[in-house]
């Protein structure tokens, strides 16, 4: 009934589907190297100390990070209600694992240097599993979203828990943890000092190789099924190539160390992953593998334009004050993080 | 597939763990309101005076303020997302609505303490003061923001308006935003929890330093916070029974139920009297019962003769509205939350004035007794909060969206089993944090601050996480 109504989205209706994307861009691009530097931290430190530094590195940064995926959350609440409602109750025991993850790594980071070395090693597996779990999660759900959950008629649920990870939505899932994982290594490579610095850059060069033949497999797979499916218009090729050419291009900058390069070049990875997978669900925003008709689409599951008139001028205005803000803080904190005794700066004392 | 072993429905887990996980989510926040604030104003007297006190009692309170936000901010998440995962019949409902405020609360409140936070936490020595004195009030206005707008939607569901329903989906849909974020339910209880926050925190600051004014710790400094907690208790103990007492009137109009279930009021009186506790059931043949006269009837309508409507009638006129089945909800919780809150509201009011008056004679930081007793009372805020949401939300039942959407029909259509593992999972997982993190808070607060600048980064002192 849902995807039988009109098929084509409204211009507002279009600009949420914009806008959400956007916020799941950002997230994906910032939280996506601060799950990498989890994810690596046991494996770029030799000590206490060295872990520290990982951690310090994402430090100031990450709660704000963070906030992305709610925003994100939000607005799909408040523009496409019944997407909303759908995704959430149908991916219900992964979604709970994600939180679970979420909230340990959250805790760890506040936690972890206030008790000994037996209570830190405790925070410091909630850190890499809080970290990798996540990685993996989101690209098993959006490759979901894109080659269909088992959505019956008035968006019910048919299907169980093992229908959300099929061999597509693993290949995406390892692809998304392979890809922040490199994105948090190219980020150490720009913000650590020292040791750690160095055996970040060692796993960059061994990791983009890998994480290009994942990435290359997931985005070819995906072209090819859109492909068939004739959605191919709507998959403008041009986007998946570039992912795959600059991931190609990051395993070169590594190696020759252009740090800054190498992170600009993992973060546009990221970005050109997910626009094609988003692309690729237009005007959908959840397919049914069922039968097409019963995927729901952006005009059935939209909020009245009233809604999205609201939502659009608090958008217009708080976005760019939030995004100057949240600019200023990394450039505050732009200092590489190294040992203490290294610094060049006075010491700050804790609070 | 609706129902597990022991006839328990998806219903009742899905109830059972938003009542659980929001309880949990409401014993921190309040307190991250309350001392955001007070930390702000600590390390302004600071700015303006530049006695160490200051500094040392921002530095103290500001390490329990952020041990609190990092579990305010992960308990947090699941709130946002468990609307789609146990009421997605609900969030499809609502979603044109109760999904504008949460995504502005996200993009206004949550990037502006979040950002903020890590300035404030990282920034010392790296940021100039004056920056570094603003990202604390910037935190602070960040979490008075954000209780705005889960109020204003909390308060929708309470008393929805500026919206229709759309003839085709049945969905409410939002037809006046305005409407939305100035209905009066919002603004009184907006200003209920604003206030019942900033007391949780003045509260807490009271006892600490009460503590350890008691141990003889840091006498400038503590005495120094004791005197501000005792000020801001007293203030806001009034505004949150002042507030609250307004609430009850408008309670009395907008949802009369809630009222006679609080007074378990079988029947329609006129100047009615205030039931003080009871011994016995609440069936109306209590075993022995204090009540006072007329002050009910003055309660809810602010006249001494003013009729206050029965359960009984009550229940006869929904029907007549709504159709068939029971709108009393469970009476005994409604009746001894409310009770328990008022009077812990008296009792704090108590606490801050006996304070103040102690202070006028400079007898505070010497008086044992009012120490002893400041110290203990430090659980009143915390249970207080938690029965004001239990008395809230069950006095609304069975409405989740008052006189528009019934809870039963909110559910998700799942199989109960999924319900009871994230049940049994978040609570396994609230219960570990709850043991790690109160007592971390306890152990953090019994430090003397002296010590307590060097204690716990004494081998790194350049990294702070
Ligand atoms: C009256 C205040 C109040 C109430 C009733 C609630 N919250 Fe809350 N919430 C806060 C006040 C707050 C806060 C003070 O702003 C917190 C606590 C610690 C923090 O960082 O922000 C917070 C954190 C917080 C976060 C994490 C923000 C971050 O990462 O920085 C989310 C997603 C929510 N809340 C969502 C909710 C939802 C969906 C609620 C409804 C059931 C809810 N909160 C009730
Ligand atoms: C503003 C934040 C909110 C707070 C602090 C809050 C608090 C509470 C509390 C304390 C309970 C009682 C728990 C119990 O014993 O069952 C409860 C129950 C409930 N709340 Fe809320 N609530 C909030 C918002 C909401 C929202 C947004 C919804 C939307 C779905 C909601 C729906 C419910 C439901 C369905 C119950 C179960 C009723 C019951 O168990 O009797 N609440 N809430
Ligand atoms: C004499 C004192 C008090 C009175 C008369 C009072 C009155 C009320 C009333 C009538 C409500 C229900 C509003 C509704 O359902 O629409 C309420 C809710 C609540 N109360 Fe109180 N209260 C008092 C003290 C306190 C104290 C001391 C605290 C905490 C420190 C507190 C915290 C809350 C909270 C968190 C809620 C739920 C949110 C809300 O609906 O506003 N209250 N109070």
């Amino acid at each position: 009934m849902l995807g039988l109504l009109s098929t084509s989205p409204s211009g507002l209706e279009q600009l949420w589907f914009a806008l959400i994307t956007v916020l799941w861009l950002g997230y994906f691009f910032l939280e996506g190297f601060d799950f990498g530097v989890g994810v690596l931290m046991p494996f770029v430190s030799k000590d206490d100390i060295d872990r520290r530094v990982t951690i310090n590195t994402i430090g100031p940064v990450w709660d704000g990070n963070e906030v992305w995926l709610i925003t994100a959350g939000g607005a799909t609440f408040a523009a496409f209600p019944l997407w909303y409602a759908t995704v959430f109750s149908g991916f219900y025991l992964a979604l709970f694992l994600l939180l679970a993850a979420l909230i340990f790594r959250g805790m760890a980071f506040e936690m972890r240097h206030r008790g000994d070395a037996k209570w830190a090693a405790w925070w410091d597996r909630a850190i890499f599993w809080g970290s990798a779990l996540p990685a993996l999660l989101w690209g098993v759900a959006f490759a979901d979203f894109v080659h269909g959950v088992p959505l019956g008629a008035n968006a019910t649920w048919t299907g169980t828990f093992f229908d959300l990870v099929k061999p597509y939505a693993l290949v995406g899932g390892l692809s998304t943890l392979s890809l922040f994982t490199l994105h948090g290594a190219t980020y150490l490579g720009l913000k650590a000092e020292g040791d750690v610095r160095e055996r970040a850059q060692k796993i960059a060069t061994r990791l983009a190789p890998v994480s290009f033949i994942i990435v290359f497999a997931f985005l070819g797979w995906t072209y090819l099924t859109a492909h068939v499916r004739h959605e191919v218009g709507l998959v403008p090729p041009l986007l998946p190539i570039v992912g795959v050419a600059v991931l190609a291009a990051v395993g070169w900058l590594v190696r020759e160390r252009l740090e800054g390069w190498a992170f600009i070049g993992t973060g546009v990875v990221i970005v050109a992953f997910f626009t094609t997978l988003m692309f690729n669900l237009y005007p959908n925003v959840l397919v049914s593998s069922i039968s097409p008709s019963d995927s729901l689409t952006i005009v059935g599951t939209a909020s009245h334009p009233y809604t999205l008139e609201v939502m659009s001028w608090v958008a217009l205005i708080f976005t760019p004050l939030v995004l100057a803000y949240q600019s200023w803080t990394y450039w505050i904190f732009k200092k590489r993080v190294s040992r203490p005794g290294t610094a060049a700066e006075p010491a700050p004392t804790n609070v | 597939m609706n129902t597990l072993i022991g006839g328990i429905s998806t219903l009742s887990l899905a109830r059972w763990q938003f009542g659980i996980t929001t309880v949990f989510h409401f014993l921190f926040v309040p307190l991250t309101i309350g001392l955001g604030l007070l930390v702000a104003i600590l390390q302004t007297a600071f700015y303006k005076t530049k006695d160490p006190a200051y500094d040392r009692m921002t530095k103290f309170f500001g390490k329990l303020f952020l041990v609190n936000f990092a579990i305010g901010v992960v308990t947090g998440i699941v709130q946002e997302f468990q609307f789609g995962m146990d009421w997605s019949r609900y969030s499809t409902f609502v979603g044109n609505i109760f999904g504008a405020p949460l995504a502005i609360e996200g993009l206004l409140a949550f990037f502006m303490e979040s950002t903020f936070l890590g300035i404030w936490i990282f920034g010392r020595g790296r940021v100039s003061e004056r920056v570094h004195l603003t990202s604390i009030w910037l935190v602070s206005l960040g979490t008075i923001l954000s209780a705005a707008f889960i109020v204003a939607a909390n308060s929708w569901m309470q008393h929805p308006v500026g919206y229709s329903i759309d003839p085709v989906t049945h969905q409410a849909v939002m037809t006046n935003f305005w409407s939305v974020v100035t209905n009066s339910t919002f603004l009184l209880a907006y200003g209920h929890v604003l206030f019942s926050a900033f007391l949780t925190g003045a509260v807490f600051m009271l006892a600490i330093s009460a503590w350890h004014l008691r141990k003889g710790h840091d006498f400038a400094g503590f005495g120094k916070a004791a005197k501000i907690a005792v000020v801001a208790t007293l203030i806001t103990a009034v505004g949150t029974m002042f507030l609250g007492d307004s609430q009850a009137k408008q309670m009395e109009q907008q949802q009369p139920m809630k009222m006679a279930a609080a007074e378990a009021l079988y029947n329609s009186t006129n100047g009615a009297s205030f039931s003080l506790l009871t011994i016995g059931d609440l069936s109306g043949n209590p075993v022995f019962q204090v009540r006072v006269p007329h002050i009910l009837s003055v309660l809810a309508t602010n006249t001494w003769n003013g009729k206050v409507d029965g359960i009984h009638q009550l229940q006869k006129e929904a029907t007549a509205k709504y159709g068939a089945g029971s709108y009393v909800p469970v009476i005994w919780v409604l009746y001894w939350t409310f009770r328990i809150m008022v009077g812990l509201g008296i009792l704090l009011f108590v606490l801050g004035a006996a304070g103040l008056w102690l202070m006028k004679r400079r007898r505070l930081e010497q008086s044992k007794r009012f120490l002893r007793f400041a110290s203990w009372m430090v659980v009143a805020p915390f249970l207080a909060n938690s029965v004001g949401w239990i008395f809230t939300e069950i006095g609304r039942q069975p409405w989740v969206v008052y006189g528009l959407l019934k809870t039963s029909r909110a559910v998700t259509l799942i199989a109960p089993g999924y319900v009871a593992t994230s049940l049994i999972g978040f609570t396994a997982v609230y219960t570990l944090l709850a043991v790690v993190e109160i007592g971390l808070m306890i152990r953090l607060a019994k430090v003397p601050t002296p010590v307590l600048s060097e204690s716990d980064d004494q081998a790194v002192p350049e990294l702070i996480y």
